[in-house]
Formats: C-alpha cells, structure tokens, sequence
C-alpha cells in the first residue's frame, strides 16, 4: 500500500551518458507512527472523563404562612447538621436535649433513617433537616441523596431553618466533643 | 542426516494497515470527546445517585469553596437579553461595547459597583480572581440576576428554564442557603445542583426499589 511502483518496468532505455541511479526502496518502517497512533489513542482514552455530571432535582418548599403542614411529633425525626460530617438527630419535639439529643455520622444514619422509617407508619413520617452555618454544602446535598437511598418519599422530609436552642445545642456538643 | 533447509521469511510486517486502524480510533476520540464546559476553578461536586443528566445550556449558579458565587448563562438565545435586562433594572448604563464585553464572557462574577470599571480593563480578569456576586443577606445582588434571567424566559414554557448550582463540597451551607433565598425571592423553588454519578448503595431501600429514584 506505501509502496510506489518505481520500477520504470524498463520499457525504454535511458540515453548514453545518463547515470543510472541504484533504486531504493520506497518502504516506510511505519512502526514508530504505529506506536505514536496508539499512544495518542491511550492518551485520550485515559484523560476523557467518561462520568457526565449529573444533576439532582431540589424542589424547595414553597412558603405559605397560612398553610402551615402539620406534622405529628412521635413521626417526625430531625437531622442537625453540624460541622465535620457530624449528624446529630432527635425524635419529636425537643424537651430534654440530654437523652434526646443524639449524634451521629454518615456511616449510621442509614441504619437510622430505615430504623424510623419502619417503626413510623409511612403515611406520617417525616425528616426535618436542619444544617448548621458551618455545616458544608456536601452535608446537605448528602442527606437528601440519603433521603433518596431510603426511600422516602418526596414531601416527607423538608430543609428547614435551624433555631436559636438547636445551634446552641450543636456548638455545645461539638465544643464537648472538640471539634472545630 | 541432511538438514531441512527452512526458507528464510522476512519478518517484515506491513504496519500501514495497522497505522491506518490506529489514526482511524484517535480521530474518533477526538472528535467523539465533548469540550468541557468552561470552569470558573476547580469544583469538587458531591456525589449523588441521580441518573439525569446534566444539560449544559443552563442557567449555572457556581458555588467555589471559598463562597464565591457565579452566573454563567449556558444558554446563548438568552443570554442576551438576561445582560440588557440587569443594564435595564440596575441602571448599569454600560455602553454598548462593555456589553458585548459582558455578553462574551463565559462568567458573570464581580458586583455591580465593579462590573463597569472590570470591563473597561484591557485584559479581563481571571475568573478566579474576581470578586463573586454578592450574596449576604444584606445585599444579595444574586436576586436582581436571577429576577433578569427569569425576566428573559418568562412567557415560555417553565421546563425551558434549566436552573443548575454547582456547589463545592467544601462549600459552607450558609452560602448554599443565600442562593437558595436569592432563588425563593424570586419564587423559584424547583432548581437542580450538579453531582457526581454514584452508584445506589448495595442492599438499601433503593437497591431493593429502583423505581422511587424516578
């Protein structure tokens, strides 16, 4: 295929005088742009991220101060987020923090929103999330993802503002606990 | 015993075929690969189990680590008139060049009070180094941008709007919380944040339930 017919197939003779030049081979060792090729290839291969970012639907609640959705206490749980990936949770309202108020972290809290989940009839659950300032936005995307992964239904379980005894719970907890 | 003369063959092998199969594939990986879109720095997004993808010509709010905030309009049939309109309702009174300045970058990231005197320059800042759309609660110039862009789409179909954050994983929440008020002020409620594919955890509700993901 890279060769070319050089051959003059010596139908006519060259003149008297005219040299005759030694025929060289017109093969090209096309093995080091072979390797090129495919090194190229792998390059390419490799750098491609291959992972299309996705895109993940949040459907905020829609504030309406005459329309305020009641909840039952023994039904609902709230999730705290506070800072190093630190979850801290309770059931119902808040009246005695130092047995209620419990923390935890990503690796538990799965256990912990299926456990609710199945001891709660599923047309009264629900999750408050509440994420402290110092919470980072990973924490709250993670815990909708984990809303997801459970099988919650959408509706049962809501981003709402922390109040005043909630972060002063957090900051005492984690200031106990030595986190910064 | 005599020896069997073996015929010497040449190892010589054609590698044009070869080379042709090897430019073949790399031409189709180069044109096959989609250009990234345009990043201000470095996002380091959360994962999700999400299977939507993505679109790229969205409304893209940029959340950086260090709280900075980003507009980039993916959408070029709007990106014009969401620029006129935030001249038209801040009373910007940039000149026609400075918006098509302002129209050809893919980032929106100084506040008003600089946005005029930023494009004026003559070698536009990097995006990393500008200054980011403010958005503390006392002055959340994020809720007069996206008051132009859903400006510029109002009177369409509400699905053409792709509103997308992408947020840091260092991010603090506070700065996710202002864009989310920025967005509430302007009675959007339903946005998308851009994750990272990840795979549905082994033996929970989901696994077993594929459907609620829908």
């Amino acid at each position: 295929m890279a060769e070319l017919d050089t051959s003059s197939g010596g139908s006519h003779k060259k003149g008297p005088g005219v040299k005759k030049s030694p025929k060289k081979s017109t093969k090209v060792d096309l093995t080091p742009m072979v390797d090129l090729g495919f090194l190229l290839i792998t390059f390419f291969v490799f750098t491609t991220t291959m992972s299309q970012p996705t895109a993940m639907q949040l459907n905020e609640p829609k504030p309406d101060p005459h329309n305020e959705l009641e909840v039952k206490q023994s039904a609902t749980m709230t999730l705290l987020l506070g800072k190093q990936d630190k979850i801290y949770y309770y059931n119902g309202i808040l009246t005695d923090p130092n047995s209620q108020f419990k923390s935890s972290d990503f690796k538990e809290i799965r256990q912990i929103i299926v456990d609710k989940k199945k001891s709660t009839p599923s047309a009264d659950l629900m999750f408050i999330i509440k994420a402290d300032k110092k919470a980072t936005y990973k924490d709250a995307i993670d815990i909708l993802d984990e809303m997801t992964i459970c099988a919650i239904p959408p509706g049962h379980y809501a981003e709402v503002d922390l109040n005043d005894q909630e972060a002063k719970l957090i900051q005492q907890t984690e200031e106990a606990n030595g986190i910064k | 015993m005599p020896r069997v003369k073996v015929p010497r063959k040449s190892t010589n092998v054609d590698m044009t075929a070869m080379c042709d199969v090897a430019f073949l594939l790399l031409s189709f990986f180069i044109l096959a690969t989609k250009q990234k879109p345009p990043e201000v720095v470095q996002i380091n997004t959360p994962s999700s189990v999400s299977t939507k993808v993505a679109k790229t010509d969205a409304v893209l709010v940029t959340l950086t680590k260090d709280g900075k905030v980003y507009l980039s309009i993916g959408d070029n049939a709007h990106k014009n008139d969401v620029i006129d309109g935030i001249n038209r309702i801040k009373s910007l009174n940039l000149t026609p060049d400075e918006l098509a300045k302002l129209k050809k970058q893919d980032f929106i990231g100084e506040p008003f009070s600089k946005l005029k005197n930023s494009l004026d320059l003559a070698t536009p800042i990097p995006a990393a180094e500008m200054d980011g759309i403010p958005t503390d609660s006392t002055n959340n110039e994020l809720v007069d941008w996206i008051a132009s862009v859903s400006d510029a789409y109002r009177g369409e179909d509400i699905s053409n709007l792709n509103l997308l954050v992408k947020g840091d994983n260092d991010a603090f929440y506070s700065s996710f919380k202002n864009i989310k008020d920025a967005f509430a002020k302007n009675e959007i409620y339903k946005f998308k944040v851009v994750t990272n594919a990840e795979g549905i955890p082994a033996g929970s509700e989901l696994a077993l339930n594929p459907e609620a993901n829908k």
